[in-house]
């Protein structure tokens, strides 16, 4: 088989990909949508609460809704989705093995692959929480599945471990459904989630958020009875605190502890990963070293809003769709992003400029909670491309700069190899 | 005289406001808010604060129950959140059912709707 452009995923990113291929100039036959689940959406088919859409469509839609209005433009575009099939192996050069139950085991080949394989949860064997081993554990994605997919109640009297907005939205949800949630626990001094979930699914119904909280023990034999919580020591390593132990009855625990990007097809094909990201490291365009193979959504970074990852799989699509259509300008060249003070991570890695330079914008995550800000793009010989004066930035919220045209073409004429993207503290308390 | 703390959700800055009401429960001042939406918001959560209820109810398809994912149209007011859920935990619907569909008309309060947030055939 071979196919002009093959997806594999069929969540947000894979659909919005495919959607923005075939609106640049692809035939819908030449693309392929390969989905492991028997329907499109991916995770949003789970996420039913509300607050997606409000960038893209200007409304509050909830998560089955957002993922529908991406099925219905693909079908309108009649895109072919496959579903129930699972992608077994991916080279650099763009062969994709697959095995579905109507065509059994499937080598395909394509001019274009685009990742969006999404990300998965981190799991309790990622944590080493001592302890026995009972039934009751979960993660809070998988808490979310059994109760809004398949329909039933993980359990009753619930701690949950980190303040992830899915740890956060589960909180509200097993509350409404009868449970009751007694703590959520963080490790950090601060959450992770939105200040809103924060708002809307703990402090309306009364469940404390322990910060700089974490679970030493879990307690149970066939199921979990308890767990222990302690304090941790900022100071130290954020060790648990001796003497500051405290056990909680409880027959369920969820870990809402981080997301990571699932890229076992990605360094399959010998692609290397960005280690802040564990992501791919991409250019503007979203296309990985691998020549002709992209990668847009969760699986090459963790976003915290849809909206976001539609917008990253139009650039992905559309650049796919350029390149398979022979319509892309050559690279002049090619200039690295680098962190600063301040910054975690950002996405793309590097700039390949084309000979007519575009606008470029650099998606980036901060270390820390900050006051007080001005971002910053400065070239490697000390200019300051872009900047922008924030009141307050957090790592759970994704930033950008968007780097003009006129400055990339300088950079382009320049001896710069790279750029750096930092944040200056403009005074004010941390 | 009362006074009320929370957190200004408008943007990541997450301030702290506090708002102070009189005997009758009537806004005297909002302190601690570095814009003007956060005084907006912050008069609205301690007036009628309200939330977009969103949950699952069972529906009958061809291929036995599923959970259909519903919400409310508008939001409802707080306090009710609770008092809705058992009307949605007593809905039952049949398939074929369209997102927007409304499943429940009028529900807590006139001229709000229950609606399906996904099609089932």
């Amino acid at each position: 088989m071979h196919k002009k452009l093959i997806i594999i995923g069929g969540g947000p990113a894979g659909l919005a990909a495919a959607c923005a291929a075939v609106k640049r100039g692809l035939s819908p036959d030449d693309v392929l949508v390969l989905e492991r689940d028997s329907e499109p959406g991916g995770i949003l088919n789970q996420c039913i609460h509300a607050g997606f859409g409000l960038h893209r469509f200007g409304e509050e839609l909830s998560g089955p809704e957002y993922a529908g209005r991406y099925i219905q433009m693909a079908r309108e575009a009649n895109i072919p989705i496959m579903t129930n099939c699972m992608v077994l192996g991916l080279t650099n050069d763009r062969q994709v093995t697959f095995v579905s139950p109507e065509l059994g085991y499937v080598t395909a080949t394509a001019d274009a692959v685009i990742l969006a394989m999404g990300c998965r949860e981190r799991t309790r064997g990622a944590l080493n929480i001592p302890g026995t081993r009972p039934a009751g554990v979960y993660t809070a994605g998988c808490a979310q599945r059994y109760i809004n997919i398949e329909g039933f109640m993980p359990g009753n009297r619930v701690v949950i471990l980190g303040s992830g907005d899915i740890g956060l939205i589960m909180a509200r949800r097993m509350t409404l459904e009868g449970a009751k949630v007694l703590t959520v626990c963080e490790l950090m001094p601060y959450s992770g989630g939105l200040a809103r979930n924060i708002v809307q699914c703990l402090d309306d119904f009364g469940i404390p958020l322990r910060l700089s909280h974490t679970v030493t023990e879990i307690h149970g034999k066939e199921r979990v009875t308890g767990v222990t919580i302690a304090k941790v020591d900022e100071a130290n390593g954020r060790k648990p605190i001796p003497g500051t132990e405290e056990y909680i009855e409880c027959d369920t625990l969820l870990l809402s502890v981080g997301l990571i990007p699932e890229n076992e097809l990605t360094t399959g094909a010998g692609i290397s990963l960005d280690r802040m990201t564990n992501g791919a490291a991409v250019n503007q365009f979203r296309e990985t070293e691998a020549a002709g193979i992209y990668a847009c959504g969760n699986v090459l970074h963790v976003h915290d809003l849809v909206d976001y990852v539609s917008e990253e799989a139009d650039i992905a699509g559309t650049h796919a769709a350029a390149t398979i259509l022979g319509e892309t300008e050559k690279t002049v060249k090619s200039v690295k992003v680098t962190t600063g003070f301040g910054v975690r991570y950002t996405v793309p890695e590097r700039i390949d400029i084309t000979e007519t330079a575009e606008a470029v914008r650099v998606f980036f995550r901060v270390t820390d909670v900050y006051k007080k800000v001005q971002l910053v793009i400065e070239s490697e010989s000390g200019e300051v491309l872009v900047k922008k004066a924030k009141s307050a930035v957090a790592p759970g919220e994704m930033e950008s700069l968007e780097i003009p045209a006129d400055k990339v073409a300088a950079l382009a004429a320049s001896e710069d190899k790279k750029i750096t993207v930092y944040l200056r503290e403009l005074g004010g308390s941390k | 005289m009362i006074t009320k703390e929370l957190t200004c959700v408008v943007c990541p800055a997450g301030c702290k406001v506090t708002v102070t009401l009189d005997e009758n429960n009537q806004i005297i001042d909002v302190t601690g808010q570095t814009c003007p939406r956060g005084k907006t918001y912050a008069i609205s959560e301690v007036t009628n604060p309200v939330r977009t209820l969103t949950s699952t109810v069972t529906v009958q398809t061809k291929d036995g129950a599923k959970m259909l994912p519903v919400r409310t149209d508008k939001p409802i007011p707080r306090p009710t959140l609770f008092e809705a859920m058992e009307i949605v935990r007593r809905t039952v619907v049949t398939a074929p059912v369209k997102t927007g569909d409304v499943l429940v008309e009028n529900f807590i309060e006139e001229g709000i709707n229950l609606i399906a947030s996904k099609d089932f055939e």
